[in-house]
């Protein structure tokens, strides 16, 4: 095999594996619709605990989305390797003749597909519950389109460490939610700096390359992560 | 002088044997001489009267928090690259001590931030970092705890402490700019370039203090996790004195 | 092709297996046997790099499996005890995926294995519809369409009938022919005349 033949094959490779993941889902559909309502019924349950006043919601809007972002992203992480853990279908994964790294890339990436792009979709919807306004909307969709991939990657981490664990949903918030909190630093900042007139390009700028710092290193450390799991 | 001699558990538990007496007496020592200074003979602060005292235990143990985490994550990525059991059980026996020296550093912290804020808790930036940290200990302890197999525990801790690692300065600057953005006006607590040789002194003074209480622990867990890892190995038995 | 030398295993703390030696070359069947609790699944995870060893060395040509694993996995297929397939997706697509995982070209289709196998009729059947016996050989099918030379097989016989136990022997016996390597795990005596039995109780 040729170098160039041998690149295709590794990019075909991923895209199968994502293919795959993505098609496993449609057939699973609840796993992904799950912490999509949970999204929607976390944020919702805000102005019932702390009293519909427009100008408070829309205060706590930006903490309130991505929190609810992270708690939402983080339910999803078990789907990520727990049936192909309990079928052996990780085994065949890790066994097959290509860089892990790469294929748990694919995966991640079919994760975010599934969990992050529709939580971005569907924020704006949670978003007028908050009474935010159109600008914050969209500033919103940027920190979360930036910031949602990142959640998905170090999400990816804990979820391989904890790969065949009992109680192992658990354990991943305890693992994962502490290194979140870059995020929503930098993105319910960047929200909330912007509806008070300031401008959120600094925070936006962080989160990207947060953003950057782990699309190089979450797919090293999670197929590391995969590998002493199934030793 | 071969240094990987001494990375083998059977030469090493003899040796931390012989060596934690040592450092048990001048932890003793020094973390004596360091409290007389600091609480009797240091002169009281001109703003915060005796209240600043607390200082000398929460300064250092914030310090230690943080170098004990780099401790066990170089010890996990040792462990990682060369397969040493040895550092696997330093890894392991970090754990515990950093947490405990970032809670005394929480705990402390809170003592002193009522005098000085009226509050026990504000969210301070270092506090805050801190707080984290705390968090960051509990997830390595935890998922060390749920993995039954020691090796594979070992080895998926030291991968959570490098990602923890890596992460700490950011965590520990973004929770700094979130800080400055939400209050401008936040106090520090020392202002390092000022502080008087008499009150730096017994600090310094009980960070090598520390120091020494950190290596004395380190050492003894270390050698209960020699036993209890290795207790299937021959050497053990002749040491406890029992057929395995 | 296949030299292991003074290979320990260990699980958790507890070695298993300590200071063993063999050797697999083309055209070999190597049966290990051994008590329940012996170590025969560790030592297949060894063998495939999927665990690591304690001590000891496992070569393939003459190199350590660790210096260049995905170039070994390009060479070896591994069943385990679970089939290592999703429920949710048709036989067919299953073996797709397989085929894509190994990334090379091979020239057998899976519907003349799927047919081999007598799977054809529920190939486009969720797997998870499928009996105990189909899903184990659909396992063994991926062996087919990945064209690999050494098969490594945790208790491939189980959950299969008498007729597929026929027809897996005849398919192990094709592989040996063609210069194949296998190592396998199994209770039942082979009606294999090229095996070789390898016991790895101790003591």
């Amino acid at each position: 095999m040729d170098k160039a033949e041998q690149k295709t094959g590794l990019f075909s490779v991923a895209t199968a594996l994502f293919v795959r993941d993505i098609r496993l889902a449609a057939r699973r559909s609840t796993d992904v619709f799950n912490p999509l309502v949970f999204f929607v019924i976390v944020v919702s349950l805000f102005p019932l605990g702390v009293g519909p006043e427009p100008n408070q919601l829309q205060l706590m809007a930006p903490g309130v989305i991505w929190v609810a972002a992270l708690l939402a992203t983080m339910i999803s992480l078990d789907r990520l390797f727990s049936h192909d853990f309990e079928t052996g279908s990780l085994e065949q994964i890790v066994l097959a003749p290509q860089p892990l790294t790469l294929i748990i890339f694919a995966k991640i990436a079919a994760h975010w597909t599934l969990t992050g792009l529709p939580l971005v979709i569907l924020m704006p919807l949670v978003a007028m519950q908050m009474n935010m306004t159109t600008d914050m909307i969209y500033i919103s969709f940027l920190t979360l389109i930036i910031g949602t991939p990142i959640l998905s990657l170090i999400g990816a981490i804990g979820a391989a460490l904890t790969i065949g664990l009992r109680g192992g949903g658990v354990l991943v918030s305890l693992l994962v939610l502490p290194l979140y909190t870059p995020v929503l630093i930098f993105g319910a900042g960047a929200i909330s700096a912007s509806a008070q007139g300031f401008s959120p390009d600094a925070h936006l700028s962080l989160l990207g390359a947060f953003l950057a710092l782990s699309l190089t290193f979450a797919p090293l450390a999670a197929a590391a992560a995969v590998r002493v799991s199934l030793d | 002088m071969n240094i990987t001699k001494y990375a083998a558990p059977v030469v090493f538990y003899p040796l931390a044997g012989k060596l934690i007496p040592w450092f048990a007496w001048a932890t003793g020592i020094t973390l004596t001489i360091g409290l007389i200074m600091g609480l009797f003979i240091a002169p009281t602060d001109y703003q915060q009267g005796e209240s600043y005292r607390i200082m000398f235990i929460h300064v250092p143990s914030a310090w230690m928090s943080m170098l004990v985490y780099v401790v066990m994550a170089t010890a996990g990525a040792v462990a990682l690259a060369w397969k040493t059991r040895l550092s696997e059980m330093l890894a392991t026996a970090c754990a515990p001590i950093g947490a405990s020296f970032t809670l005394i550093a929480l705990i402390t912290g809170a003592i002193w931030g009522k005098p000085m804020w009226g509050a026990y808790w504000v969210w301070d930036a270092r506090l805050t970092s801190e707080l984290v940290l705390l968090f960051l200990y509990l997830g390595f302890m935890a998922l060390q705890a749920s993995i039954d197999d020691p090796r594979r525990a070992a080895r998926a801790a030291a991968i959570l402490a490098l990602v923890g690692v890596i992460n700490i300065p950011i965590i520990h600057f973004s929770v700094e700019w979130w800080n400055t953005l939400h209050q401008p006006a936040s106090v520090s607590k020392i202002s390092a370039p000022s502080i008087h040789p008499s009150m730096l002194w017994p600090l310094l003074i009980n960070a090598v203090g520390f120091h020494l209480f950190f290596a004395t622990t380190v050492l003894m867990r270390m050698r209960t996790e020699v036993l209890i890892r290795e207790r299937h190995k021959s050497w053990i038995a002749d040491i406890v004195g029992v057929k395995p | 092709m296949l030299e292991i030398t003074n290979l320990s295993c260990v699980r958790g703390d507890k070695p298993l297996i300590e200071g063993l030696s063999f050797d697999v070359s083309e055209g070999q069947l190597l049966h290990i046997t051994g008590r329940n609790g012996a170590g025969k699944t560790t030592l297949l995870r060894c063998l495939c790099g999927l665990s690591s060893p304690a001590a000891g060395q496992i070569s393939w040509l003459g190199q350590n499996i660790d210096t260049n694993k995905d170039a070994y996995h390009a060479q070896m297929a591994y069943v385990g005890h679970l089939n290592g397939h999703q429920g949710e997706l048709t036989a067919v697509e299953n073996l797709d995926f397989a085929r894509a995982l190994g990334g090379a070209h091979t020239e057998i289709t899976v519907t003349d294995t799927l047919k081999k196998l007598g799977l054809y009729n529920s190939r486009l059947l969720p797997t998870k519809f499928l009996s105990q016996g189909q899903q184990r050989r659909l396992a063994l099918a991926r062996l087919l369409v990945q064209e690999r030379k050494l098969w490594i097989m945790d208790e491939p016989f189980v959950a299969l009938d008498t007729e597929s136990t026929t027809l897996l022997e005849g398919i192990v016996s094709d592989h040996i022919k063609n210069g194949g390597l296998a190592i396998l795990t199994s209770h039942h005596a082979l009606n294999l005349t090229q095996s070789r039995q390898l016991n790895i109780d101790r003591g």
